[in-house]
């Protein structure tokens, strides 16, 4: 088993004061997908969010590479290789997909150049000079998940994807990120989708009300359907 | 549905933002006395929906009729008056008034008294206003400043706010979002033993599926827009398309 | 009017248009990116043109020297861009705005002094650009070469600017920075640097411009509050943090500018705050800009407390103090109390909007101007017995406010100033301008209290008691059912119309009655100076009030009066030892930000309630 790249040791945080985290301890090995479940406010967006320093960590520790985060600001967080796309996918409207990708970009380059990124999401290639305030749900996604890369990560952090999207963008999305997990990117994919999860993810977190539910892989808890019903469906 | 009892009738209520149909063709009838819960995925049009009915949002069309009076179109204000009240999902109290300030601001309000310019207000409905703090569980932090109150004391005592009115329809939205899970259900049973007592109607908002089910005497669905189901707790539970929303669709 | 006439018009209004543009892109680009509204930006203008003035004639390079002079002055004014940036600002990003408001005028201070200690207070006359002095003949015409060279340098540095935004990584980041600052943090962006080199930039476009306006303008010590005036409507009417709205704005004012000289020479200050107003009612956000995602307010983030009170016995100490102690007293000092006692009103007339109400107004000199002019033209035109007129002030001032406040109070935060100091700014044109009535700029004389108030003893009780009823009416206000609204409404608007409060309704009432007790302080004013003038409504009447507030500290009532006291014995200990008390002044004030940013009451009752 590789070592953890990254580790949540106990954390707790708010993000405004109604998302709140009592305790979350939660580990993503090198080259790992692991998925974090749950409903919407149990804490997915939140633990996201405290791993960049987005949300206030009031106590546990997270590390990375073995290192500590707190006290670092959010781009020091994002140079040590830590790429945080969000749920509402803030892309720059006003930028033209090719800015957008190019704000990520490092100073002297990273593994990840325009043209490689292109190779990943052709459709990009053609949207190069589109707005991104133009551009469709779907599309704003893969130009999100693409800046992101720019800054070439080797932690990312997806919250939500699949959200809002249609399921044939979906599948393609789903693509991506399989591509991505080849490149051995270690992935912390937050998600309600399950059969969208489960299609990516080696292990899976639940989290309700702020507090972890449940860990192990899929086939448990495709398995036990108690805990599903629990903590995932209505 | 008895329609006689309706306390609120709502037809056909749409909005859209941009492009997007928040709120999509909403229809139904709340009898008086029901506590009611509206659920649905994020984004499915529910916070839209509330603040439409409470004038903080113009709809695109439809009506809604509170005992004989058309809500939309009124202001926040106006609808107030007419004895709806509301909490909302992130917590709204005025930060640097005392728990008991943020009542009397609400009392006040009520008894026509907001403008009075020279009377101290110290002196004003503050027997009512510490009656609503305790009704709450809030008496003992009635002088604190609401700014520096712990969380779940916060949804407390913006029921309070929300009860000083003395309404008769109750709309909370996501009355226990962010709180410590122990603190959940407690909260929600309080909220439904005063509407009870006060026979009082209420309709929901929440994520937290637990106390959905202890609370609810129906439950609606909204999705994209559309209610896609209503029903009694059961019923919706075994709702095909409602699991599909919840679980991701497995097809 | 010919054909001929106009094109010179439209040109010089151009030429002006080129200089507002420099100037008024420079404070939205900063205001887009940090967040901060420089007041301090009309003082780099005129730094950088005294700075050009000077260097022209020391520099050896004949002809040359001029153009070479222009550069080094925009240069060395972006470096002082740099140092404040590093020094100052960069520790109050994340205080509320008004203080970050309080230190760039700290600065407006400290420069308007350094400009007059080492320049004096004469009017220079700059040098002419070489090869560019004579004028060149435009549809049978003169008109001047410079002028129209402003007009082609105007799209060069446009399009140079364009180039940078639009060609550059530095322009992508700073344009992603205005629209979402967060994510470009967590895609590794040190917003520190980004803060900095944007001041530079925007400090340095200030200087161009400063440093170009030399051959068009005899340099004044005064230049600073003209511009920066001028540069806020640009920017506000474009829409903040938006430069192509700024250069939309600025041809729109330059041209309104120069034709309203023409057509309407009476209202031609007038204009550009007409032009303003209609902008903000009918679109808030300027012409190009974009509403903000979310409108927090500047007084809501200020209070960070409850109201804390002062203990009775203080107060009643203070009053008896100011009963017995003034017989006493060698007449010029009871001069100095009755001015105190007039602006402890104002800024406790104030302290109702920004501090109970949250609205921080940049225009309240029009509560107290119009009171001060409407006892003076009561006393001069209608003949009105001295107690009438005084009586009258408020209700003037009252009535004015219920007028514009209409307008301002659908407005939040910074919009919400604007507007009132365009208002104000308007108040301040009209009675320039309207020569037969106020007397312009010579102002009314002889406006003395009745014989039997006359004297000073005797005016000072009259003051006293005017001062001391007012502030104890605005205390009870503030205690009122009505205030604790207005304060329930600061916190969260939202919240507060949802338990059935008219929230413009009850803020326009508070507009109404802090203009009432604003033109209680006019009068008061108005009958210890004899004499009123359009000065009583210029900016610094409404900034002066502010920074009493914020220097006795906000969150306490009992603040404004003390900050109001203390800024005006320091304003006159200062003004008898030195020349260059804004010095001393602003030093105090960056300290008080820095070091003391809750204001000295604030800090007090922090103590005390450990």
């Amino acid at each position: 088993m590789s070592e953890p790249l990254l580790e949540l040791r106990e954390v707790h945080a708010c993000y405004g004061r109604s998302h709140v985290l009592h305790g979350v301890s939660l580990t993503a090995r090198r080259g790992e997908v692991v998925t974090l479940l749950g409903r919407n406010g149990a804490g997915k967006s939140t633990t996201l969010k405290a791993v960049v320093g987005l949300a206030d960590v009031t106590g546990g520790t997270i590390g990375f590479e073995g290192r500590r985060l707190s006290g670092l600001a959010t781009h020091e967080i994002a140079r040590l290789g830590i790429g945080f796309v969000p749920e509402d996918r803030r892309i720059f409207s006003e930028l033209t997909v090719v800015e957008n990708l190019r704000v990520g970009e490092r100073r002297g380059g990273g593994r990840w150049t325009l043209e490689r990124v292109f190779g990943l999401f052709p459709q990009l290639r053609e949207l190069a000079r589109h707005r991104g305030g133009s551009l469709s749900g779907g599309e704003q996604q893969m130009l999100t998940i693409a800046r992101t890369l720019m800054a070439d990560p080797k932690l990312l952090l997806l919250d939500e994807p699949s959200e809002g999207l249609a399921p044939v963008v979906v599948r393609a999305l789903g693509d991506n990120i399989a591509a991505l997990k080849r490149e051995g990117l270690t992935i912390l994919l937050s998600e309600q989708n399950l059969k969208f999860a489960r299609r990516l993810a080696d292990r899976a977190y639940i989290i309700e009300k702020g507090q972890i539910k449940f860990e192990g892989a899929f086939a448990r808890l495709d398995a036990d359907e108690s805990v599903r019903r629990a903590y995932l469906s209505v | 549905m008895a329609d006689a009892a309706a306390l609120l009738r709502v037809v056909g209520v749409r909005k859209a933002f941009g492009g997007i149909q928040a709120v999509d063709g909403v229809s139904f009838d709340l009898p008086c006395g029901e506590i009611r819960a509206l659920i649905g995925p994020n984004g499915a049009g529910k916070s839209t929906f509330f603040n439409i009915l409470t004038g903080q949002l113009r709809a695109d069309g439809g009506t809604a009729v509170y005992r004989g009076r058309e809500l939309l179109g009124l202001a926040p204000h106006a609808v107030w008056r007419l004895g709806v009240s509301r909490t909302f999902q992130v917590t709204a109290t005025f930060a640097t008034l005392s728990a008991l300030e943020n009542v009397r601001v609400a009392r006040l309000s009520h008894v026509g008294r907001s403008r009075a310019l020279l009377t101290p207000a110290r002196g004003l409905e503050t027997e009512r206003s510490l009656a609503l703090l305790d009704q709450v569980g809030l008496g003992d932090q009635a002088e604190r400043a609401a700014g520096v109150l712990a969380y779940g004391d916060l949804k407390k005592l913006e029921l309070a706010i929300a009860l000083a009115n003395d309404p008769e329809l109750l709309l909370l939205d996501e009355p226990t979002a962010g709180m410590a899970p122990a603190e959940r259900g407690a909260l929600m049973a309080l909220t439904a033993a005063i509407a009870r007592q006060r026979h009082l109607t209420v309709l929901f908002t929440e994520h937290d599926m637990d106390v959905v089910f202890a609370t609810a005497d129906r439950i609606m669905v909204l999705h994209q827009g559309r209610l896609i189901a209503e029903g009694a707790p059961a019923e919706v539970r075994v709702h095909p398309e409602v699991q599909a929303v919840y679980l991701g669709a497995e097809a | 009017m010919s054909p001929s006439l106009i094109l010179i018009q439209l040109l010089s209004g151009l030429a002006h248009a080129m200089v507002l543009f420099l100037i008024a892109s420079g404070l939205s680009l900063i205001f887009g990116v940090t967040r901060i509204v420089n007041f301090a930006h009309g003082s780099f203008y005129m730094l950088a043109a005294y700075l050009t003035y000077t260097l022209t004639a020391a520099l050896p390079l004949g002809g040359g020297s001029f153009y070479v002079a222009v550069l080094l002055a925009a240069a060395a004014v972006g470096a002082v861009g740099f140092a404040v940036e590093t020094a100052l600002l960069r520790r109050v990003y994340r205080a509320p705005e008004l203080y970050q408001l309080l230190l760039t005028f700290a600065l407006v201070l400290v420069v308007a002094d350094a400009v007059r200690f080492f320049w004096g207070t004469e009017n220079k006359t700059g040098p002419a650009a070489p090869g560019l002095a004579g004028s060149v003949p435009i549809a049978g015409q003169l008109f001047p070469t410079y002028d129209l060279a402003l007009i082609a340098l105007g799209p060069v540095v446009a399009a140079a600017l364009w180039g940078l935004f639009y060609r550059t990584k530095w322009g992508i980041l700073i344009r992603a920075a205005t629209q979402d600052r967060e994510m470009v943090a967590a895609l590794g962006v040190d917003q520190a640097k980004l803060f900095t080199s944007v001041f530079v930039l925007g400090s340095f476009l200030a200087g161009l411009g400063g440093a170009l306006q030399v051959p068009r303008q005899a340099l004044t010590n005064v230049m600073d509050t003209s511009i920066i005036v001028e540069a806020f409507v640009v920017v506000v009417i474009g829409g903040m943090g938006s430069v192509p709205g700024a250069l939309l704005a600025a041809v729109v004012i330059g041209v309104v500018d120069a034709f309203g000289v023409l057509l309407l020479p009476k209202a031609s200050l007038v204009m550009m705050f007409v032009v303003m107003a209609v902008v903000l009612i009918v679109r808030p956000w300027g012409l190009l800009g974009r509403p903000e995602a979310q409108a927090r307010t500047a007084g809501g983030a200020l209070a960070g407390g409850s109201a804390v009170g002062v203990p009775r016995a203080w107060v009643v100490a203070v009053l008896a103090a100011l009963v017995a102690v003034p017989p006493l007293l060698p007449t010029f000092y009871v001069w100095v109390l009755v001015e105190i006692l007039a602006f402890a009103l104002f800024a406790a007339s104030l302290h109702l909007l920004m501090g109970t109400g949250g609205m921080v107004s940049f225009g309240h000199a029009a509560a107290f101007g119009l009171g001060a002019y409407g006892s003076a033209l009561l006393m001069h035109w209608a003949k009105a017995p001295m107690p009438l007129a005084f009586a009258g002030a408020p209700l003037v001032a009252a009535l004015c406010a219920a007028l514009y406040g209409y307008f301002c109070v659908r407005l939040t935060s910074i919009y919400f100033a604007m507007l009132t100091l365009a208002f104000a700014q308007i108040a301040y044109a009209i009675v320039h301008q309207w020569y037969d009535v106020t007397g312009g700029d010579n102002g009314l004389l002889g406006i003395w209290p009745a014989p039997w108030l006359a004297a000073p003893l005797r005016y000072y009780y009259l003051a006293l008691t005017a001062s001391a009823v007012g502030i104890t009416l605005l205390a009870l206000i503030g205690r009122a059912p009505f205030g604790l609204t207005l304060r329930a409404v600061r916190d969260h608007a939202r919240r507060a119309e949802a338990v059935g409060v008219n929230i413009r309704v009850h803020q326009w009432t508070a507009f109404v009655v802090a203009g009432f007790f604003g033109g209680l302080a006019g009068a008061t004013f108005v009958f210890l100076k004899g004499s009123v003038f359009p000065d009583y409504l210029a900016v610094r009447m409404s900034v002066e009030p502010l920074v009493m507030v914020l220097l006795g500290g906000v969150q306490v009532f009992a603040g404004a009066p003390v900050g109001a006291a203390i800024y005006k014995l320091l304003d006159t200990v200062a003004t008898r030892y030195t020349e260059y008390w804004q010095v001393v002044l602003g030093a105090i004030l960056m300290v008080l930000v820095l070091v003391f940013p809750r204001g000295i009451l604030g800090v007090l009752s922090e103590r005390r309630r450990g």
